[in-house]
Order: structure tokens, then sequence, then C-alpha cells
């Protein structure tokens, strides 16, 4: 269904690139490319759920987005191949069409995907125990990774600061530079660990409202399981210590 | 292509501009909506900074044959202010996002116009005369002593300078949790519609205290909503008939006799997908911008990102006409999502006689379709072509290959250009295109 045609559309001014790979990896390279329009949607729903009153249409339409790649990614196995990369892989880089068009093609072969992605999908395993078929909107039980949260929050660890969440980390900060304390608070209040749990944030973000500290985490609380509910309380200190750190700078 | 000169087609000419000249575009005016009333004497404007400006024609000078009265501002007026809800933290924009006329019952001219979440009735009278000759204040106002006061008098009218004024007669608030995007007046002009993201609801404009929910598609766990309400608009002639539109691309036809609750539908109207050009941005491009009924009634056009679509209210199957506004950036939709381009609601418009429609595009680009002849023609609002009684030159975007003289290729396309608001005089061919900042009459070429 998705062959060359989607190719062109999405990299349009990088067709030399691609049409030399054309015949044996024309499927890798779609997805690629499906991965990136993934990536982007994350953060563009990221950044919309952070700001004062998001768009519902525009939320709503990147969110169905995401769901579409999803669900595609889930029927084609591709899901399967990614959950199966543990986490904290050593070699993190940024965006994944940009270093994956930079790797070697054996480097493409073996299928290295950022972490960031494999907690991103560990998040769906609850699904796939689920019928396969069934869409992520449908599923509200999902798992936080703990090293996930490790990974958001604990800057110090060199490691785990590399990756698209960082860029995307990035992204935010830029964006509230000339914001307002209050809503880097705000901010971190609703972009919490469950950054990567697609539902729980169309939650946090569909009710429509910017809440404080201990609110944004009780409403996440409820798709999630309270064991990451603790986890998500014992990190506050952590929070607001960089929270701190961030308004001063 | 219209305008390339023969028969009926329209020449259009640059009549006036209106805006600021600086390419500095302040984000207060930022023009949100464009409106003609109901004689097309008045044409309104609202903008980000929560302001009104209403021009007025000229009544026509009989000496100057050759054109039409010019629009002259009127009355400036702010309408919304900037809010703060206090229950959620949350700023409320000042920004106006429709402007709807009443018609016109007295001497005194009727508006509604909304923001994200209240919707104002604004009364616009004017003021030529002032008593004068009061026998207990002087001229001022101040009262004078009584005691000094030996003389009767009657006070008498005198004329004045022209003065306008807006106040606002009636506020319609907090009925909407979500963002309103559309108001309609109905047909009964009593009451009237208002649409948010997920909900419309129905007053009555003598009452603001209570309005009814006639449409609700708030799932009741927010984590199913996979589609909100675009646009809404009542039926030019049936009291009792709605459409919405939808982020998914179908228009719903409703019926408020049928049930209080017009949660289900009277007609769908939907295209089925070409599977031929599926991609992942089907659905975002599939959105409907802008709804807006034929003055017939007969008909309605949809919006969506690429095209213009009239649908027969009787087939709900497929629409009767598809205008392709700019197909060129079909292959630049992955850029244009990055870029947020994609996301744009463009507005669309009728002639006065439902013969021609008008959308905007980017690179300050509006296009027209002629639905009897066929044929299509691209202008540009730029100041470069503000000689008055100049026709305007057709422009073209070369889509791809080898670019012909006096065309665009795509990739110089200017998307922070962009038309979103257009609107056209009911009676005659008189056009107001809003740029950013800008606003630009056009008037065809009068012999």
């Amino acid at each position: 269904m998705f062959v060359r045609g989607l190719k062109r559309k999405c990299f349009d001014g990088e067709e030399d690139i691609e049409g030399t790979l054309a015949g044996i990896k024309a499927i890798p390279s779609y997805n690629l490319q499906r991965q990136s329009l993934l990536d982007m949607s994350l953060v563009k729903l990221q950044l919309c759920h952070m700001l004062v009153e998001p768009n519902l249409c525009r939320s709503v339409l990147i969110a169905n987005t995401v769901r579409q790649i999803q669900e595609e990614m889930t029927q084609d196995g591709t899901w399967q191949m990614i959950n199966t990369q543990s986490t904290g892989q050593a070699s993190l880089d940024r965006l994944v069409s940009t270093d994956i068009l930079c790797r070697s093609s054996r480097e493409q072969a073996e299928g290295k995907h950022v972490p960031g992605y494999t907690t991103f999908n560990k998040d769906f395993e609850g699904d796939q125990a689920q019928d396969s078929s069934e869409t992520m909107s449908a599923a509200s039980s999902v798992q936080v990774p703990r090293n996930l949260q490790s990974n958001v929050w604990e800057m110090e660890n060199p490691q785990e600061n590399k990756g698209n969440f960082q860029k995307s980390l990035d992204q935010i900060f830029e964006t509230l530079e000339n914001k307002s304390p209050n809503s880097v608070e705000d901010l971190f209040s609703e972009v919490d660990n469950s950054y990567y749990d697609l539902d729980t944030m169309l939650t946090g973000m569909m009710s429509n409202s910017k809440m404080g500290h201990c609110d944004g985490l009780e409403t996440f609380s409820s798709p999630t399981p309270t064991a990451s509910n603790s986890n998500c309380k014992s990190d506050l200190n952590e929070l607001d210590h960089i929270v701190e750190i961030l308004v001063e700078s | 292509m219209l305008g390339a000169g023969g028969g009926n087609d329209i020449q259009w000419c640059f009549s006036q501009v209106k805006g600021a000249v600086d390419d500095d575009v302040a984000e207060a005016d930022i023009i949100s909506t464009v409106e003609f009333n109901h004689s097309g004497e008045l044409l309104a404007t609202g903008d980000k900074g929560g302001r009104v400006v209403i021009f007025q024609q000229e009544q026509e000078n009989k000496t100057q044959s050759h054109s039409r009265g010019e629009y002259n501002v009127y009355s400036t007026f702010q309408s919304h202010e900037p809010e703060f809800d206090y229950l959620k933290s949350l700023e409320i924009e000042e920004k106006i996002n429709k402007i709807r006329w009443l018609p016109q019952k007295n001497a005194a001219q009727f508006l509604l116009s909304t923001n994200d979440k209240t919707i104002k009735l604004w009364k616009i009278s004017e003021r030529d005369k002032r008593p004068e000759g009061y026998n207990l204040k002087e001229e001022d106002g101040r009262y004078r002593d009584p005691t000094t006061v030996t003389t009767l008098r009657v006070p008498v009218f005198r004329p004045m300078d022209l003065m306008v004024e807006a106040s606002p007669r009636r506020i319609f608030a907090n009925a909407h949790t979500y963002h309103i995007n559309s108001i309609s007046i109905n047909s009964d002009y009593e009451t009237y519609l208002s649409a948010d993201d997920l909900r419309i609801n129905l007053w009555h404009l003598e009452i603001t205290d209570r309005s009814f929910n006639i449409v609700d598609i708030k799932p009741a766990n927010m984590e199913e909503l996979t589609e909100v309400i675009t646009a809404a608009e009542f039926h030019p002639n049936s009291c009792n008939t709605f459409v919405y539109s939808s982020s998914k691309g179908t228009i719903r036809l409703c019926d408020m006799r049928a049930s209080a609750l017009c949660d289900r539908h009277s007609k769908l109207f939907e295209e089925p997908e070409d599977p031929s050009n599926r991609s992942f941005f089907s659905e975002i491009i599939s959105s409907i911008s802008d709804v807006k009924f034929s003055h017939s009634g007969r008909y309605m056009m949809t919006r969506d990102y690429l095209s213009v679509k009239i649908w027969d209210l009787n087939m709900e199957n497929r629409p009767v006409e598809t205008y392709q506004v700019h197909e060129y950036l079909r292959s630049k939709l992955c850029s244009l999502y990055e870029n947020d381009c994609i996301f744009d609601k463009f507005e669309c418009c009728w002639n006065g006689s439902d013969s021609i429609v008008m959308t905007g595009s980017y690179n300050n680009f509006f296009r027209m379709f002629d639905r009897n002849t066929k044929r299509d023609i691209t202008l540009e609002a730029s100041r470069e072509n503000n000689k008055p009684r100049t026709v305007l030159k057709p422009r073209k975007v070369c889509a791809s290959g080898k670019r012909k003289k006096d065309e665009i290729s795509v990739d110089s396309l200017d998307f922070n250009k962009k038309i979103l608001h257009t609107a056209w005089h009911p009676k005659e061919n008189i056009i107001a295109v809003a740029t950013t900042n800008n606003l630009y009459i056009f008037q065809d070429k009068m012999n």
C-alpha cells in the first residue's frame, strides 16, 4: 500500500539519496521516514501539550497520525523488532532520520533504533498481549519503565542524556525561554515520565488545563498502574531541584 | 481564465488597501475575520488584538461613474479584551474569531463578534444631532445655580459632527468549555448557534443567561477523542436546519425538529477516500476548515486543505463539484506538516449569485472558480499592484519541470503570506481579501 509514493512525499529535497537506495532499500527507507514522522509528531504533541491552551483540533489530528503510524507498525511487525532492543544502548543519536541516513547499511540491517523509541514501544507491550489489531486508544494500562524515568530526570548521567528525548527537551526549553518560571514549573508537572505514554498525554492535554505539580500527577495516575505512580512521586524532589536550576539560569 | 478577457469574464482591479505599510507585523494587527453586512455597505474586520474595524462604502459619486464608492473607516472599537480563566489558570485570547452581521431592522446596525469563549452583540448607531439649550444645565453639562434661572426654554436638537457609537448590548458568556470556531445567525433572526470543538449551542439573541446544547460529540472518555467540530452554519432559509463539519472531512446536516439533542444527523456528507492518494497526511488534509451554504440554500461549499468542494444537499455520497486550490502542495505535505502550515484554516465564500467561489492560498494568492464556465484564476494581493483601475494580472504556479516566464515555482512560495479570510459583496463584484495585516479591496472594472 505505501510503496515508493510516500517516500517522495516525505523527503522533498532528498530524492537523489533515496533514489540510489531504491531497489533494495525501498522498504527500510520507508520505515525511516515513518519513524521520523512519528518522532516529529510526538515532539509536536509534546510541545502543544505544554502550550497555554493547546489547539484541540491540531492535537487530535496529530494524535490520530501517531496512532495511524503505530497501527501500521504493529501490523508490519516492525513493532516487534523494535521491542527486542534493550534500553540504554550506547550509541544514542538524535533524530532518527538524519542519523540513520548517515549510518552504514550494515547498521541499518541490524536494525538499531534509538532506545527512546524502545521504551516508548514498551508502553504498548500491554497492547500486544491483547489482540494486535486493537487500536492504541483502546488500551489504557501501560507500563512506565523505571529506567525511562531516570533517563528523563537524571541530567547528570551522560549516557542517558543523549537521545532524541534530550533533543525534544532542548526544543521544549527553547520555546520556553521567553516564558515565565511558572510555566516551566507547570511544564514539568505535566511532562513527566509518561512522556511516551500517548494516551496519558492525550488525557492530560484533553482536560485542557495547566495543572500544578501534584494535580498533574494525580491525573496521570488513573491510566497508569500504581507502581509507576510511586515512582513519579519519588522523583518530585528531583523535579523541583531541576526546575530551580532551569529557572535560575 | 477569468480576467483573461472576453465575454462576461470579470476583470479584477485593485481598489484600496487598508492597514500598515511596513513589513513588521504587529501581532495585534493580524486580521482574523472579514465580513460584509447584508447590504454590502458595511465591511467589518476583526483582529488578533480584539478590535473590530468597520468600513462604510461611500455613496456613489455621480461624476465618477467608473468606480464604485470607496470604503472608509466608519467605526473602530475594542470588542474583546484578554481575559484570565482563574479556575484553569489559562489566558483567554482576545482574538476575534468570527463576526456575523444581523439584518438591519432600524437605523442601528447589529453584529455578533466572538473570541474563543464569549460572544457579544454590538449595536452600532449614528449620532448626528444633539440637544442644546437646557434649562438647568450649562452647555458643558454642569448644573446651573437654580436661583439664576429666570426664563424657561425647551431644548432643541442641533446638528453635530457625525459620531458612530458602538455599544455592547448582550454578552453571551460561560457556555463554551472549548474554543468557539463558528457563529451563525438563524433565518428567524431571533436565534443563533455557536460552535466549539466539541459542542454546539443554540442561543436566543435576547437571552444571555441560558443556551441550549444541540450537539455534543465529547466522548465519555477523552482518551477516545478522535474527531472535533471545525465549523457550523445555519441553513439560509430553513430555520430548523444547520450543518457542522468535522476534522475527519465529514459534514452532518441536522434538523432541530427531530430531537432536542441533534447528535444523530439527518444527513451525513462524506466523500470516499481516493486510495491512490492515501498517505499518513490524508486525514489531516481532509479536515474541513470552513463550510458555507450558497445563498440559494441548495448547495454548500466546504474547504479542506487542498480543495474546495460543492455539495448538493440532496446528495450525500460525494460532492457535485471539486476544485483544486493548490494541488502542487500535495508532494510537499511532509514539509508543510513540519512547519505546521498543514493546519492552516482557509475560509471560502460565494459570490452573490452563487456562480463563483473564492478562497485563499499562500504567497498572498487567492483563487476564484467559476462554476458555469469551469474556469479558474489565481490573483495576488500585493502592494505592487496597487494602481487603481489597473487590471490584476493572473498568476501561475509552476508545479514541476521548466518554469515559464512569470510563473512562480512551488519552492519560491512564501508560506508566511497566507490568505485565510476573504469576503464577497452580497450584490456586486467587490471583494475583500485579508493578508496577514492588510485588507485589500478589489472590484471589477467598470467600463
